[in-house]
């Protein structure tokens, strides 16, 4: 006991090395000259009629002032509102009165104390969706269809599951490990792209792969907690959560899309997207085929993997920032991660003889092509 | 706008645009704020927020407008009108839109630099002190010997050191200095340069003599005159040889905000001079009004008469006239006829009054 009181005598050193530094300065010299170092991450925009918003987050060796803007490479006067001012890792909303056009591209600069330049372009100008009656049924509508719909399509083929040889559910069971090694692979590298604009001090790829591992292991404990792995109806369930939390990033993805003006082919997108799901269903409802579920449970199965879709669908078109973005991400990629590992473990323990039989790789192999071949519808 | 984590649906933004907002709800068909123009406090405006602060900038673009910098005169034992002048190169961090400061070299802390005047036919003498960090010269655009050109080898300064440039007075016009020391892009579009103007001596033209009197510099014929100094000129505030701001005298919108009043009953003359960097050219345009323009000064006979719109490449300059005594008091605008420049800054207004 009385040892660990000698912890505290690295913490003082560092704790007299940093005041020290911070006193004598030595490392000024350094930096004599040298302009400011400046960052910043555009991490929203908003358009309402007659108006642009963004959100800057803003960082650098001082706190960085954006003095003037331009639109379209036009002074503009702004009205500025910022949550703390100019300070570490502040952010600041910037209202631009502007008589955007619909469907036509606009660019922004915003110009440091410094005479440095932050730009965003706003490649096709839309409104961004007002969450009120109308717009909530229709964002719900392509929600449901994304999520639920789909799901609840691929849970119907579990009566066909029913009395199926061994052999056939061990290839099924191989397919969902294809189909969610597809997802996994997806979320990585749709969360990678959003943590490259997250602002360089807050570390947007060390965040994501540390939160999908941390997701990984915290779902495999709680799983794991009677101690013996996930089967049946709790794999179900898991599989269930994984899917879910892809979805909710999935949904913020297609949010954001459709605000951002590239609903072009809204139907055609959405249709792809239920197709390609529909597999997610079929990968919950094999770990089921040899139990008796009621209803209600298959109902909140089909809930927990496609509702999220609806809720990451409104939040999407609201211009979340890339922080919460790769968040999700890397949180529906651990989930998923432990789904992944938990059925292998189940087939492994099902087929005794190891993993590499010709119906777990013609399974997975199935899982894969399946994904790849309605990705090619969205 | 970049779409978040989208690389699988990319190809979506590239098809035919069908809006969200057809499908979504009706009062976004009417977004773009089209509806409302003229509000200019509800629809935003095209200005820059705030103000530069010319006290400590150290100068003041409504009075480099009329600052005519005569120097010292005096005659020496040949009986010889001599005029003397003193600038001094220094390194200047200033104000060049209202919150951004730009590293700036200018010539007696000012850009553009003190504006010169003078009188044809005199001896100049301008003593050059480099009181900056780096090498610079005075490249007078007239005509002198090539000892005198202040280029590299003929009267480049040293930094604590200094050089007296010597030469007549000549051709009579409207001219510039500039530092021609290398590398000569960034000399320029730091801020060396200002307006040199030679008047014309009466006496040395009978054949238009009170026209050269209008433009001597404190004679009777000169007294009714507004005259104004308007050096066109750009600044390049992050070093990627494009201009963030463009203006008369520096600063963008000064005269925008600020209107330069104008006497209905007095003849306007504006010494112009185009320093704009890295743009080939830059414009002048005069709304509701037109005007008679001497390229270089160096004539008393217009060189183009009734105008409203003048090009001018870097370097190129000229002596505007008009009058605005048939017009109604009021704000007319002017500006550079390039929308691009007129829009980060210069962009100006005459009070009429």
């Amino acid at each position: 006991m009385a040892n660990r009181w000698l912890l505290a005598i690295p913490a003082v050193l560092l704790v007299a090395v940093v005041a020290l530094l911070l006193w004598w300065r030595p490392l000024d010299t350094l930096s004599a000259g040298a302009p400011p170092v400046e960052e910043a991450a555009i991490e929203a925009v908003r358009l309402t009629p007659g108006m642009i918003s963004v959100d800057i987050r803003t960082d650098g060796s001082e706190p960085v002032q954006i003095a003037q803007i331009q639109v379209d490479g036009a002074y503009r006067t702004f009205t500025a509102e910022s949550e703390r001012t100019g300070a570490w890792l502040g952010k600041t909303r910037f209202n631009i009165p502007y008589p955007w056009i619909l469907g036509e591209a606009h660019a922004l600069a915003f110009i440091t104390s410094t005479g440095a330049i932050i730009e965003h372009d706003i490649e096709i100008a839309q409104q961004t969706p007002v969450l009120d009656g109308n717009n909530l049924e229709m964002l719900g509508l392509v929600g449901i269809l994304l999520g639920i719909v789909p799901v609840a399509l691929g849970l119907l083929a579990w009566p066909a599951m029913r009395n199926i040889s061994r052999g056939t559910l061990g290839f099924l069971l191989a397919l969902t490990v294809g189909l969610l090694a597809f997802l996994f692979i997806d979320t990585i590298g749709e969360g990678l792209e959003e943590a490259e604009k997250v602002i360089g001090r807050l570390h947007g790829t060390v965040l994501f792969w540390s939160l999908l591992g941390a997701t990984a292991l915290t779902l495999l404990a709680l799983g794991r907690r009677g101690g013996h792995a996930p089967e049946g109806m709790r794999l179900a369930f898991f599989i269930a959560l994984g899917i879910g939390l892809h979805n909710l990033g999935e949904g913020l993805a297609v949010g954001a899309a459709l605000a951002a003006g590239s609903a072009a082919l809204a139907t055609f997108l959405v249709i792809g997207f239920t197709i390609h799901n529909v597999t997610e269903g079929i990968g919950i409802a094999a770990p089921l085929a040899e139990e008796r579920p009621s209803l209600a449970i298959f109902a909140g199965l089909a809930l927990l993997a496609g509702a999220p879709a609806i809720v990451g669908t409104l939040l999407g078109t609201q211009a979340v920032s890339p922080l919460w973005i790769t968040v999700c991400f890397a949180i529906g990629a651990g989930a998923i991660l432990q789904v992944i590992i938990e059925v292998a473990a189940l087939l492994a323990r099902r087929t005794g003889t190891g993993l590499i039989t010709p119906q777990v790789v013609s399974g997975a192999v199935a899982g894969l092509a399946i994904m790849y071949g309605t990705a090619l519808l969205v | 706008m970049t779409i978040p984590g989208f690389n699988r649906r990319k190809f979506l933004g590239q098809a035919t645009i069908v809006p969200l907002a057809a499908a979504t709800s009706a009062s976004a068909q009417q977004v773009g704020g089209h509806a409302g123009h003229g509000a200019a406090a509800h629809d935003g405006n095209n200005m820059v927020m705030g103000e530069v602060d010319y006290v400590k900038n150290g100068f003041d673009p409504h009075k480099v407008l009329t600052d005519f910098d005569t120097g010292t005169a005096s005659t020496d034992a040949q009986g010889r009108r001599v005029r003397e002048w003193t600038v001094t190169a220094i390194d200047h961090e200033f104000e060049v839109a209202p919150g951004i400061t730009f590293a700036g070299w200018t010539y007696n802390g000012r850009v553009p630099g003190p504006t010169l005047r003078c009188t044809e036919g005199e001896f100049l003498r301008i003593r050059f002190v480099n009181g900056s960090t780096h090498p610079h010269t005075m490249h007078f655009h007239g005509i002198h010997a090539a000892r005198m050109d202040g280029v590299p080898g003929a009267g480049l300064v040293q930094p604590g050191g200094e050089f007296t440039y010597e030469f007549e007075a000549k051709p009579f016009g409207c001219h510039l200095y500039h530092c021609h020391a290398l590398p000569l892009k960034r000399h320029i579009h730091k801020g060396l340069y200002g307006a040199f103007i030679v008047d014309p001596d009466p006496v040395r033209h009978p054949e238009a003599q009170e026209k050269a009197a209008s433009r001597l510099l404190g004679s009777p014929e000169n007294a009714g005159w507004q005259e104004f100094i308007m050096v066109m000129n750009g600044f390049d505030t992050n070093f990627d040889d494009e201009n963030e701001f463009y203006a008369v005298n520096s600063i963008p919108f000064a005269y925008f905000n600020k209107p330069i009043r104008i006497e209905r009953s007095r003849p306007v003359r504006i010494y112009l001079v185009n320093i704009t960097e890295f743009d080939p050219i830059n414009s002048f345009h005069l709304h509701a009004h037109f005007f008679d323009f001497y390229d270089h000064g160096t004539t008393l006979q217009p060189t183009h008469r009734t105008i409203d719109t003048v090009m001018m490449c870097q370097a190129q300059r000229g002596i505007l006239e008009f009058s605005y005594a048939d017009h109604e008091p009021g704000i007319y605008m002017f500006h550079a006829h390039q929308s691009e420049f007129a829009e980060l800054g210069w962009m100006s207004h005459f009070e009429v009054v």
